[in-house]
């Protein structure tokens, strides 16, 4: 087992860090961003196209760069560190993701190329009112017309519901099941109404009223395919929380060694200086089982389910006490929207909203502890 | 970024398992997962039996012993011989006194101790805390003052796990007063035979006897037993405590007990129970992060120095320790207040063995630097403050 990146990734981490580094290293400018539609940086997506960012994951016939989970990781750790806004994840590793696993020829064409060109942005309509990162669907439900399909029901939230140009969407299939469909943004009987996240990020509620569809792929039950793609989008999350936990981290001890109180910099007191030691280590625990992760998708893709929950449960652990913690060990400052280290908080929060709690995953490895006598990383 | 072993270090896995499993007494095995203490005897057996096959000191200089591995590999060495219940090598011996000696000793002192040592021909006693100095370790006040061809040692160390055994003890002693008190330490290695030196036992809250207290009352020491230069033995013991680190964070064996604690819920129809299945869970979750981190962590050690967040395992590993003993309590219940009843009670020996264990393990974010001192650590020289 090699934890090590090589020249390439270290290289693909340079330039990802740079760019985005330049963009929001002024916590300024991404409160600007966020503040307006929508909600991200619309010439830095193009630039993440142009370097060929968004078409990481995806095969070089598909329109994409034929890279990996690693590589994937390495883009989405960056983008957490600076607290990027730019649906990376939710778009390509996601969205993308599903396309790219179910579509036919056709609609990989169709969808991946001008994705990965930042021309068309995915988003993945799946969840519903009431449902807790299940990877079925209830609420939207297909029905027949003719040789096509139509939808009905509502999604909410969606992660750039509205921005996006086409989305995929989940619904109950009429003789049981969850199919996956396409719906193009402009389809009859769609509308949207976008809100804001927590985290500055965009969130829509999706409407659909026997909107006309077309499945993906050859059609059917989507239910595993949706729920590796969750696994995966797991993964690479983990990496964006890893990058915004190191950068909370960061701006902590930075704050503890120039904040003055009593005459003193506040890294006089050990009080504070103890719970900062306890941030570091939970933050390379969840480094290693976040790389891991990463790893086992890419190699063992067998295992993703169990590795993205795992890694999962670690970062929900790592990222309520560091992102709790921040905040206490700036004081009132750290609750101010002004200042950076609580926007680091409220993102760990929305990934969590997003794709399940700690208690979730836990939930999921609790029921399964008597199957295995050890667990055993090592492939 | 790479998940699979090779097959070259698959292989080398795959032997150590055979050899562990085949080569070292089921009964000291069964010891072991048993939680037992084993007696002096079976430590001895069992590190002869690995140095004869080269897997006692292979973190050594190859010319004593040494293997050259790659940190993963003895990364492999070390859980899979957990794993089978193989007792790890004395630690005083193989990871504190061996890699001192071996990096600054004269070569006839490596000569004259490193072969025993490996061997456990020699018992080896850590003689570093004393009462007044346990975390402040640098305040020590047992004296050496050089008598012609000799040190004459005054003083009491303590703390001095399983010196009843002892055959040498290797001491931190001041031999200078007037300078820093860090700049006037030296490294002594002490007979434990020599008139002058007792060894008086401590009883300890499980009952048992592991520590003691270690006097010295006017001890002839030759001078040849000085390890280095004189007055450097503070340098000499941050080495071996940053080595030490690295090696008490006992993932193998704590994964090992996680694996017997699951069979014993199943046991007392705790299993099922989902407080308990939950928190089993998180368990095995926090060990698995904690043996990636090791894994990643040598795996960026340079020079042989421990690296930085070695101090994460020392840390961590000890909590984790002390969390599954917990569980095992907890599983244990009322059985537990049978823990001395021996072999007649009722009382399976996993749940006989919980309490004592629970209590000894207290130790654990004790010694080997507090685990307030790895947040001093952690706090200081990685995050800068």
């Amino acid at each position: 087992m090699d934890f090590t990146f090589d020249d390439e990734q270290q290289a693909l981490r340079e330039a990802v860090r740079g760019l985005v580094g330049k963009r929001y290293g002024d916590y300024e400018t991404r409160r600007r961003t966020v503040a307006g539609e929508p909600g991200f940086d619309e010439e830095l997506w193009q630039r993440l196209a142009e370097m060929g960012v968004l078409g990481l994951p995806f095969a070089e016939e598909d329109g994409g760069v034929g890279a990996g989970p690693v590589e994937v990781g390495i883009v989405a750790e960056e983008l957490g560190r600076v607290l990027a806004p730019e649906p990376y994840v939710a778009a390509v590793v996601l969205a993308g993701g599903l396309a790219a696993e179910l579509g036919t020829p056709e609609q990989r064409s169709a969808l991946i190329g001008p994705l990965a060109a930042g021309e068309t942005l995915l988003t993945f309509a799946h969840a519903e009112a009431g449902s807790r990162w299940q990877p079925t669907a209830q609420a939207v439900r297909a029905e027949r017309d003719g040789d096509g399909w139509r939808l009905t029901g509502t999604k909410e939230p969606v992660p750039h519901g509205v921005r996006a140009d086409q989305l995929l969407v989940s619904a109950a299939l009429p003789d049981g099941g969850t199919g996956l469909f396409w719906v193009t943004g402009d389809a009859e009987g769609l509308s949207r109404t976008t809100s804001r996240t927590i985290d500055g990020g965009r969130s829509a509620r999706v409407d659909l009223e026997r909107c006309p569809a077309q499945p993906l792929g050859a059609g059917g039950d989507a239910t595993a395919a949706i729920e590796r793609a969750l696994h995966a989008t797991r993964v690479a999350a983990g990496n964006q929380a890893v990058g915004t936990m190191e950068s909370a981290l960061r701006i902590t001890a930075g704050y503890l060694t120039s904040r003055k109180q009593f005459g003193v910099t506040l890294n006089t007191f050990q009080a504070l200086t103890f719970r900062a030691a306890d941030l570091y280590v939970a933050l390379e625990l969840t480094k290693s089982l976040v790389g891991w992760a990463t790893m086992v998708e890419a190699e063992d893709p067998d295992s993703l389910a169990d590795a993205a929950t795992r890694a999962s449960l670690q970062v929900c652990r790592a990222g309520r006490l560091i992102g709790q913690e921040a905040i206490q060990l700036h004081g009132g400052i750290g609750m101010t929207a002004e200042y950076a280290i609580g926007a680091h908080t409220a993102h760990l929060v929305a990934l969590e909203q997003w794709l399940g709690t700690g208690s979730h995953h836990l939930g999921a490895l609790a029921v399964t502890v008597a199957d295995h006598a050890e667990v055993d990383p090592i492939r | 970024m790479q998940l699979k072993l090779s097959a070259e270090d698959a292989a080398f896995r795959e032997e150590l398992r055979t050899f562990f499993t085949t080569q070292v007494p089921a009964e000291i095995r069964e010891a072991v997962l048993a939680r037992r203490e084993l007696t002096k005897d079976q430590f001895v057996q069992s590190q002869r039996i690995l140095n004869a096959a080269g897997y006692a000191v292979p973190h050594w200089p190859v010319e004593w012993g040494g293997r050259n591995w790659t940190e993963l590999q003895r990364h492999l060495w070390h859980e899979e011989m957990q794993r089978a219940g193989v007792p790890a090598p004395l630690a005083f011996n193989a990871s504190m006194v061996g890699p001192v000696i071996a990096a600054f000793g004269s070569q006839e002192i490596k000569e004259r101790f490193l072969p025993a040592t490996a061997n456990l021909d020699i018992w080896w006693s850590q003689g570093f805390s004393e009462p007044d100095a346990g975390s402040d370790l640098a305040s020590l006040r047992t004296t050496a003052v050089r008598d012609g061809d000799h040190f004459v040692v005054n003083g009491q160390k303590t703390w001095t796990t399983l010196g009843q055994y002892g055959d040498w003890i290797f001491c931190l002693v001041r031999t200078d007063a007037e300078v820093r008190k860090q700049a006037g330490i030296s490294f002594l290695l002490i007979d434990m035979t020599s008139p002058g030196l007792e060894v008086r036992p401590i009883e300890l809250i499980d009952g048992g006897h592991e520590v003691n207290e270690v006097w010295f009352t006017d001890v002839r020491v030759p001078a040849e037993n000085l390890v280095g230069e004189l007055n450097k033995g503070w340098d000499y013991a941050k080495f071996l405590l940053g080595n030490e680190r690295v090696g008490v964070a006992p993932v193998g064996a704590t994964k090992r007990v996680l694996a017997e604690a699951k069979k014993w819920a199943a046991e007392v129809g705790q299993l099922d129970d989902p407080l308990t299945a939950a928190r089993i869970a998180e368990l095995e979750n926090d060990l698995l992060a904690l043996e990636l981190t090791a894994v990643r962590v040598a795996a960026n050690s340079a020079d042989g120095k421990p690296h930085p967040a070695s101090s994460v395992l020392k840390l961590r590993g000890t909590e984790l320790q002390q969390a599954v003993s917990e569980l095992a309590l907890d599983l244990a219940g009322p059985a537990g207040l049978s823990c001395f009843a021996g072999e007649g009670a009722l009382a399976p020996e996993w749940s006989r063995r919980s309490t004592p264990v629970y209590l000894n393990l207290r130790k654990a974010s004790i010694y080997g630097g507090s685990n307030e001192v790895q947040r001093q650590i952690i706090a200081r020289t990685i995050l800068g403050l």
